[in-house]
């Protein structure tokens, strides 16, 4: 797809500045980092999402990362409840947020305290100073106003604007009530960092008045809050601050600003298309899953049923009764709703039909940090069900590839009449990224195939149907209710092998764990890739979202002439035919994983390598720069032994 | 014979056709096998084609069920039967879904899914056999049993009360909700027809002799020479009134209802029967006449009223959709949020 270019993702100092061809006066950078910082209710996200949405528009590559508190409504003005939202636009091809803010908004002391400590040394806050009165000081901890006093911002380059008093003033002769325009001031900071960023103007306005529209006070105030931002700039002369990031050389084509639960909601809409068949998403809401049921709440028209459960339980049960009768059965929730939907997994395993379960893992254990992101359910996706159980696990990358991970895990599911497992997660389901359409006429149609006719001859040879007999991948027969004639009975009891009656005959109990687990290993998936410096001694294998960071900080330690080689898994259960030979004669193979080394765990099992876990888990997705380091130190440490 | 369903013919069926392959493995005597030759024997009446009708049952003796119809089957797990018919219900109107499950089943582990199978209406047939025991895991107490009993897990005497399912299914919005025993083939096929006629959800209590661990816990009210005194018969339009002589009746009472002698209040004070009616409080009080099945216990349907069924009503919102903005299409749908060229 997109050209991999790895100029200078690396810290703040390294920015090219040059001339740009169109704006001699404006000069231009090749990536910079924004971070949005603010009250939950100072619209952050919101901010954060109309700058990413310009910046896409100009062409730029970029990758987001919302990161909002896990309160709906903390106190206002605490740090507790502090909501950021951090975006690297770029002219070249990046795969992740970026790790130190260049630039950093602060529309309270509370989000200056929390998130100054990320700011890149000699970055710019840019601090709403209106809000910087005694109250709001202490509600955020500080006994000293850091405005004036104190080393809190000693060198980084600081713009103190009342943004609260200048939009109300911009708003006053509109008539606008001082309660609203208080509300727009986050336009006030989106109109200066714009100006700041050489952003377009109209997709903005478009955006409000299509958002307002019909309240008009509502339009005016937070345009002539967006323009009070963009005109403070010029005025302000800030001219010296002023850069533009141009856009990137992607790849020509049409492109949409995605994040990861819409890209994945889409692939399952366009999964159900391929297959010719109604989608049933049976679902509980569950953060940061609960935008999947939104979004395919809204797609009626393809034939997709969402059903709003009373649990989780219920919703995979659902899914299954769905599925059951010849429709897509899916369910999905993050990593508390998977614990209650694994007994439903079991039975669908045995019962061995099509359900995919979607999970958008987040912090854990028990309740954890719902608002963040954590990828530490893979051993109970692979593992988490009683007795022998095998599911096939599928593991998008980016925010985009959540489409065609979707697409695959229907695939699977339906050709292979299994429950399998779809593993995203918080970072990627809210992250963004511009996404290149795939050419909808390109993807595969997938074939589904109800048995009609009976398929087995009695001892005395009358016609008979067998709903568990196999094809040569043990895929077995399938007939839905409706079908005349086929009527059989299916359950969770061991079943004989190919007339489905119950049986507790122990060698055909051992011939049936053997069959569950091999059909599985039969499911034919991708071999996995090298890239980088293919005969490495070094390996670093990844799977999921860490995908961005990885690949950002092998092209940082590839660039100072380290020899390294990359590995991505799309698929952890199979793994890949190939993975065994990959790993092989490698003298580190490092895994960088958002848990404590669940997929080194299975990576040593099954090849019995020394694979070493690099890992992180405070809730926040890896930083390519601190990859870096520790890759380099892990690989360095080794040596020295 | 033969009947017509939506102008199709359907061939006539016998009882044998109903029958599956399948051992049935009940222990000798259980109250089960009369419910399943209830089920057996009404299919053929019903002229509905086995390849439309499906069982979906949860874990217990009772669940055992699907095995032995001739039909299509699920048997699932302890207590979700309703919800996996409910998404079989919800994807494939067309077929006439049945649910299975005892006491333990659909009222313990499987409460909450009950209360929200019945409270949407969706369209489906829930049959919940009471033996007021767990057979399967052989003999606790179970939700319905009655207090002071003694069984393996209650040693002592059962502390709680007894929970009523006529009760909650009507607290629950159910729109058909009645009760039998599998002492009276008959009366068990009259409420199967008419809870499979109910356009919703239906539920129908079945008390169920658990012979084994649980013997006799009805005979109080079914047996024979007790019956007509115990068994109180409700038939819509008609008044209440039970006894051997007809000398018992049901009449209004502060609020409720209560048992009176019809010497003692006239004919003309006793209750007349109205399933249809929209306010369930009158088939609420008569459910709490008897607080178990020890004193005069009402059978038939409490009540069968019109509501709007769920998966009708899904069905009619994505049609509405559809003929609004068209058939989907991928290409466009990729398209819906802002795009830009290269
Ligand atoms: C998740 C789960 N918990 C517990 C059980 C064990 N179990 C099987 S049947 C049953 C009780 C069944 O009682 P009831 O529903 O009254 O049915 P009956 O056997 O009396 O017909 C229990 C507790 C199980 N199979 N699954
Ligand atoms: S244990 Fe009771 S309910 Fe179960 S089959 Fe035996 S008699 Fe019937």
């Amino acid at each position: 797809m997109i050209q991999k270019t790895f100029s200078n993702e690396a810290g703040n100092g390294g920015n090219n500045v040059t001339e740009t061809a169109t704006e001699p006066t404006v000069p231009a950078v090749d990536r910079v980092i924004i971070r949005f910082a603010g009250d939950s209710g100072d619209g952050m996200q919101l901010t954060g999402d109309r700058f990413t949405s310009a910046s896409a528009m100009h062409g730029n590559d970029l990758a987001t990362f919302p990161d909002y508190p896990a309160e709906i409504r903390a106190p206002a003005g605490t740090l507790a409840g502090v909501s950021a939202f951090q975006v690297q636009i770029s002219d070249h091809d990046i795969m992740t947020p970026g790790d130190a803010p260049d630039v950093m908004v602060a529309m309270n002391p509370a989000a200056l305290k929390s998130d100054l400590h990320r700011l890149a040394p000699g970055g710019t806050v840019i601090i709403n100073r209106d809000t910087f009165e005694e109250r709001n000081l202490t509600k955020a901890g500080y006994d000293y106003n850091p405005l004036e006093e104190g080393d809190d911002l000693k060198g980084c380059r600081v713009i103190s604007v009342p943004m609260t008093s200048l939009t109300k003033e911009a708003c006053k002769e509109l008539g606008v009530k001082p309660r609203d325009a208080d509300r727009s001031k986050n336009f006030f900071a989106l109109g200066l960092v714009s100006w700041m960023y050489s952003r377009p103007v109209e997709p903005t306005m478009d955006w409000i008045d299509a958002k307002f529209g019909g309240r008009d006070l509502i339009v005016a105030a937070n345009k002539a809050a967006f323009s009070a931002g963009h005109i403070y700039g010029e005025t302000a002369e800030l001219g010296d601050q002023r850069v533009i990031v141009k856009a990137a050389p992607l790849e020509s084509g049409t492109y949409t600003n995605v994040n990861g639960n819409t890209s994945l909601s889409w692939g399952l809409v366009a999964a159900g298309q391929l297959a010719n068949l109604p989608i049933f998403l049976g679902t509980y809401p569950i953060t940061p899953a609960t935008d999947i049921l939104h979004e395919l709440a809204k797609h009626k028209s393809f034939g997709v049923t969402t059903f709003q459960a009373e649990d989780e339980i219920a919703g995979i049960g659902a899914a299954l009764g769905a599925s059951f009768g010849g429709h897509l059965g899916i369910t999905s929730t993050s990593g508390p709703g998977v614990a209650l939907k694994s007994e439903t997994m079991g039975l669908a395993l045995s019962l061995e039909l099509p359900l995919v379960i979607v999970s958008i893992q987040r912090g854990g254990p028990s309740t954890g940090l719902p608002t963040k992101t954590e990828a530490a359910d893979l051993l109970m996706a692979m593992y988490g069900r009683h007795g022998e159980s095998p599911i096939p696990i599928v593991a998008p990358r980016t925010p985009s590839d959540c489409f065609n991970a979707a697409i695959e895990a229907c695939r699977i599911a339906l050709t292979h009449r299994t429950p399998v497992m779809l593993l995203s997660d918080g970072y990627l389901a809210n992250g963004s990224e511009p996404w290149r359409l795939p050419d909808v006429d390109d993807l595969e149609p997938i074939e589904v195939t109800y048995t009609t006719e009976f398929n087995h001859k009695n001892a005395d040879g009358e016609d008979e149907y067998w709903p568990y007999l196999r094809d040569e991948k043990l895929v077995r027969s399938m007939a839905i209710p409706g079908t005349p004639d086929l009527m059989h009975r299916i359950g969770g009891i061991e079943k004989e092998d190919g007339s489905g009656n119950i049986s507790y005959d122990p060698t055909n109990h051992a011939k049936m764990v053997e069959i569950r687990a091999e059909r599985i290993r039969r499911i034919e998936v991708p071999d996995v890739e090298v890239v980088g410096d293919v005969d490495a001694d070094v390996l670093i294998l990844g799977w999921g979202s860490t995908w961005g960071a990885i690949t950002s900080a092998l092209g940082r330690l590839r660039g100072e002439g380290h020899k390294i080689a990359h590995a991505h898994l799309t698929h952890l259960n199979p793994f890949p035919a190939n993975l065994g030979e990959v790993l092989k004669g490698r003298t580190h193979v490092l895994i960088p994983e958002m848990n404590l080394g669940q997929l080194s765990l299975m990576i040593r099992a099954e090849f019995l390598v020394d694979a070493q876990s690099i890992s992180k888990v405070s809730g926040q997705p890896f930083t390519a720069g601190e990859l870096e380091t520790t890759i380099l130190e892990t690989m360095n440490g080794e040596a020295k032994q | 014979m033969t009947a017509t369903m939506n102008n199709e013919v359907v061939p006539e069926t016998k009882r044998a056709d109903w029958q599956s392959d399948q051992e049935v493995r009940w222990c000798p005597g259980c109250g089960d096998y009369s419910i399943l030759t209830a089920l057996q024997l009404l299919m053929p009446e019903l002229g509905v084609r086995r390849e439309n009708t499906v069982f979906i049952s949860g874990i217990g003796c009772a669940a055992r069920l699907p095995y032995y119809m001739n039909t299509y089957g699920m048997h699932s797990i302890h207590g979700r039967a309703p919800a996996i018919a409910t998404g079989l219900a919800m994807a494939r109107p067309e077929l006439d879904v049945w649910v299975i499950g005892g006491d333990g089943d659909m009222l313990s582990i499987g409460g909450n899914h009950l209360i929200h199978a019945l409270r949407r209406n969706i369209n489906i047939n829930i049959l919940l056999f009471n033996n007021q025991i767990y057979g399967l895991t052989k003999g606790q107490f179970s939700p319905t049993s009655e207090t002071g009993k003694v069984t393996k897990s209650s040693p002592v005497g059962l502390i709680a009360e007894p929970f009523n399912p006529v009760s909650l299914a009507l607290g629950a919005e159910a729109s058909f909700v009645a009760r039998t025993h599998d002492m009276d083939r008959k009366h068990m096929q009259e409420m199967f027809r008419r809870a499979y006629e109910h356009d919703g959800a239906s539920l129908v209590e079945v008390y169920q002799n658990c012979n084994v661990f649980n013997d006799g816990a009805f005979s109080t009210i079914t047996k024979k020479d007790v019956r007509d005194d115990m068994l109180i018969d409700l038939r819509h339009g008609e008044r209440i009134q039970f006894g051997s002589e007809g000398q018992y009746g049901v009449v209004s009472c502060d609020g409720g209802v209560e048992i009176a002698n019809v010497a003692d209040v006239g004919l003309d004070a006793l209750l007349v029967h109205d399933e249809t009616r929209q306010d369930p409080s009158t088939a609420f009080a008569l459910s709490r006449l008897a607080a178990g099945p020890t004193t005069p216990t009402p059978v038939g349907v409490f009540r069968a009223a019109k509501r709007a069924e769920y998966g009708a009503a899904m069905a009619t919102q994505v049609a509405a959709v559809a003929a609004e903005s068209g058939k989907g299409d991928i290409a466009s749908l990729l398209r819906s949020q802002p795009t830009w060229e290269v």
